[in-house]
């Protein structure tokens, strides 16, 4: 199993070429609807992911605008108060569990990491296809019961107001825990098949870091979710029977809720970003052409991340009843999250120092998301510090902190992730200048709509409110402004990106000349991912340039 | 690791049972188990939850605690968690058989544990009826004159969560291990190379009980 320079380099797989006609590309082979709907191939099932994640995407974001249209003016603009809190509760959860949680792991995760790992598929293809089913299931129930009274709890639903509200909570919750299942699905069979599927060569520190951090989210997926699983049944059971788990009148404790809720849902975050921060490492040492700087500092510290993501929860209660000891430790271990990913950016950075950098439309989102990780991260330090956050808490701040760090990074990831392995997926090329063209649209408009609701909040503003003052109108109307820009911005990627997959040019095998494990096969691949013999893999993942033969000393 | 470029190459002889995208039989094994395992630690987070409310309200209302836990049925408690301890010995003996091959063995050995499975259930029941007519139920619910201390309707909340959830995993952990049950007569073929089925059968069961071994000496005997 050791390294040998004799055989050929990835990238340049040899030989079996000439069966090509005999092995269709994974996107003809098998035409019908039934070959799509029950197919048990990764690839097939990490697209039919993208088709709903994007639908669900762009329902999320339709309810965004209509908050930021209502929040033009100081009193009702186009709704009454009631729709306003059930329109920013839908805006939220579904944002955050139909698209954010799936949106890296399951499409790309699920189309890339059989690949990486030289492997034919998941280990549990059928389990996969199960949880595509399982999600939508849960899916379609939680948006029925949204749209048959919809909820008005935020997508935090804190107890005790969701077990009295008027609203459905039970169907939207149950959806939610369905939903859930998924992701456990997702998750185990991730884990599984890094431990079991790698191919021969692929060590543990040969394994791409988009590989380690999807390993890293796969566990928070299987540890953390139980969690909230549990915590939704509980909710229901209140909601329906008047149980009084957390009802204060009888002796329960809604804090008690609130430390369970977020148990999960701090760790929750991780499991948007730390997939981002995967398809950032392999982006931007494939668009540096250099290898990645400090290649197991950003393995290790993805795990780094997960592991202590997990006790960092209590710093969403710092104003609930906390002891101010309490408080300063999970300040503390809040802050050590920024350590970690700190040295993801030291290394990106690194990377990218002196390196042969190829300004592509995926690219240009990686430099948005380090301006996102960057000052959403600092803003993420501000806000764990507890005499800082007791009077930022519950307003606009903290709704322009985690949009930064947790959407503006994912988002920025989704469509590097999207982009770069647009060709990989469909073996077509997309309008270079107009990628450009939107990425820059959307790092502006995502930047004019928070960077006023830093302001928002720093001024006072506190978030969910339906009326505000006359005097945060003009900061309102700023970020709504934004908010058309950042839709414009979308809009245009959705239309020249159908345009491409249907129009655009053959890619080739490899159009980025990426050293990634993924380009090894065909683009796009054939339906059991390698034709001919099992693949080879000699050389690190990340491999551009042998450090012993470089022409400058440290540009490795 | 060695033998996967055979198999990938699609030149290795054909074994029954193995999925084409392994690279051997042992790594296909290897993989259920270990999703198997990482399943196992979800259910245990699962509890986990439940764990925490009882401990926070323990913690709270100790005098409820003790009082409530007095009102349950000890034998029944008991006479439950050595059934269920039983049955997790007939569910790893039927793993011991179909390593062997003796798929008769296994099948008796696993409706052994679907009868204790369903005693249990059967005194579970016996035992839920009894707080249904004396009044002893979670919340607002909650009617019995014996007992009137703060807390004890959520001790209720808590035993009946606890005790509905590990019934429901008692159901479904009986599904599991009927569908071996129902191979193991059908078709007959496990064998030393042909077990995981049961393996991972009975370690749910195992977990199951594993459930009840910490939920007994928390409810009853607080």
């Amino acid at each position: 199993m050791t390294p040998s320079s004799s055989i050929a380099a990835p990238g340049a797989t040899p030989a079996p070429e000439e069966h090509h006609d005999h092995h269709p590309n994974y996107l003809v082979d098998g035409t019908t609807i039934k070959s799509w709907l029950l197919t048990v191939d990764h690839k097939r099932i990490g697209l039919m992911f993208l088709f709903w994640v994007l639908l669900f995407f762009l329902v999320g974001g339709i309810f965004a605008l209509l908050i930021r249209v209502e929040l033009l003016t100081p009193g009702p603009t186009i709704m009454d108060a009631m729709t306003y809190n059930r329109t920013f509760t839908l805006h939220g959860l579904v944002m955050i569990f139909l698209f954010m949680i799936p949106a890296i792991p399951a499409v790309f995760g699920n189309f890339m990491l059989p690949l990486m790992l030289g492997a034919k598929d998941v280990a549990f293809p059928r389990l996969n296809l199960l949880s595509l089913y399982i999600y939508l299931a849960g899916a379609m129930l939680a948006l029925w019961g949204m749209l048959n009274g919809g909820l008005d709890t935020g997508w935090t639903f804190y107890t005790p107001y969701s077990a009295h509200t008027t609203t459905t909570v039970a169907p939207v919750l149950f959806g939610a825990f369905i939903i859930g299942f998924s992701s456990i699905v997702t998750g185990i069979n991730f884990i599984v098949t890094c431990h079991t599927m790698r191919a021969p060569g692929i060590t543990w520190f040969k394994m791409p870091l988009f590989v380690w951090a999807i390993y890293a989210t796969s566990c928070i997926q299987v540890l953390a979710t139980p969690v909230i699983g549990l915590l939704l049944c509980l909710v229901t059971v209140e909601n329906l029977f008047g149980f009084g788990m957390f009802d204060p009148a009888r002796g329960g404790d809604p804090v008690l809720f609130q430390h369970l809720f977020w148990f999960y849902s701090h760790p929750a975050v991780y499991i948007m970003v730390l997939p981002a921060f995967g398809v950032m490492s392999e982006v931007v040492a494939t668009y540096s052409r250099k290898n990645i700087f400090g290649y197991r500092a950003v393995a290790y510290s993805s795990l780094g991340i997960a592991f202590v993501g997990f006790f960092a929860w209590g710093h969403h209660m710092f104003v609930s009843g906390q002891s101010t000891f309490t408080g300063g430790l999970f300040g503390v271990l809040t802050m050590l999250v920024g350590v970690f990913t700190a040295i993801k950016v030291f290394n990106w950075v690194g990377t990218v120092y002196k390196g042969a950098v190829d300004f592509r439309t995926p690219f240009a989102y990686f430099c948005g998301f380090l301006f996102f990780t960057v000052f959403g991260g600092m803003t993420g330090i501000a806000l764990g510090t507890v005499s800082l956050d007791v009077p930022w808490h519950d307003t606009y701040f903290v709704v322009a902190h985690f949009h930064f760090i947790m959407v503006g990074a994912t988002i920025m990831a989704f469509l590097a992730a999207l982009h770069y392995w647009f060709p990989k997926m469909f073996g077509r090329t997309y309008h270079e200048g107009w990628g450009l063209v939107s990425a820059a649209l959307i790092i502006l408009g995502f930047n004019a709509t928070f960077i006023p609701q830093f302001l928002l909040g720093n001024n006072g503003m506190p978030r969910r409110y339906y009326e505000y003052p006359e005097r945060f109108q003009a900061l309102n109307v700023a970020s709504t402004a934004g908010a058309s820009l950042l839709a414009f911005g979308f809009i245009i990627i959705a239309m020249y990106l159908t345009y491409a997959l249907v129009y655009g040019k053959a890619s080739g095998k490899n159009p980025w000349r990426s050293k990634g494990y993924e380009w090894m096969s065909e683009s796009p691949p054939p339906t059991h991912n390698f034709v001919g013999p099992q693949p080879v893999f000699p050389e690190e993942p990340h491999f551009y340039v042998d450090p012993k033969k470089a022409e400058v000393p440290d540009a490795v | 690791m060695q033998s996967s470029s055979h198999a990938a190459g699609g030149a290795a002889l054909p074994v029954p049972r193995l999925a084409g995208h392994f690279a051997s039989l042992e790594v296909q094994n290897h993989a259920a188990r270990l999703g198997m395992w990482l399943f196992l630690a979800t259910e245990i987070l699962l509890f986990a939850g439940l764990f925490i409310c009882y401990g926070v309200y323990r913690f709270l209302f100790p005098e409820a605690w003790a009082a409530a836990s007095r009102s349950l049925d000890l034998t029944l408690g008991t006479i439950n968690t050595v059934v269920l301890i039983t049955s997790s010995l007939t569910a790893a003996l039927a793993v011991h058989y179909a390593k062997e091959g003796k798929n008769k063995m296994v099948a008796v050995q696993i409706a052994l544990t679907l009868v204790m499975a369903v005693g249990f259930l059967v005194i579970k029941y016996f035992e839920y009826h009894h707080k249904f007519e004396i009044g002893t139920l979670p919340g607002r619910f909650y009617s019995y004159e014996g007992i009137q201390l703060p807390g004890v309707p959520l001790y209720f909340t808590v035993y009946f969560c606890s005790t509905a959830l590990h019934g429901l995993h008692v159901v479904i952990g009986m599904v599991v291990l009927a569908f071996s049950m129902v191979r193991a007569l059908k078709k007959a073929d496990f064998g030393p190379n042909n077990y995981t089925m049961v393996e991972l059968g009975s370690m749910y069961w195992h977990l199951v009980d594993l459930v009840w071994i910490f939920l007994f000496p928390m409810l009853y005997l607080v």
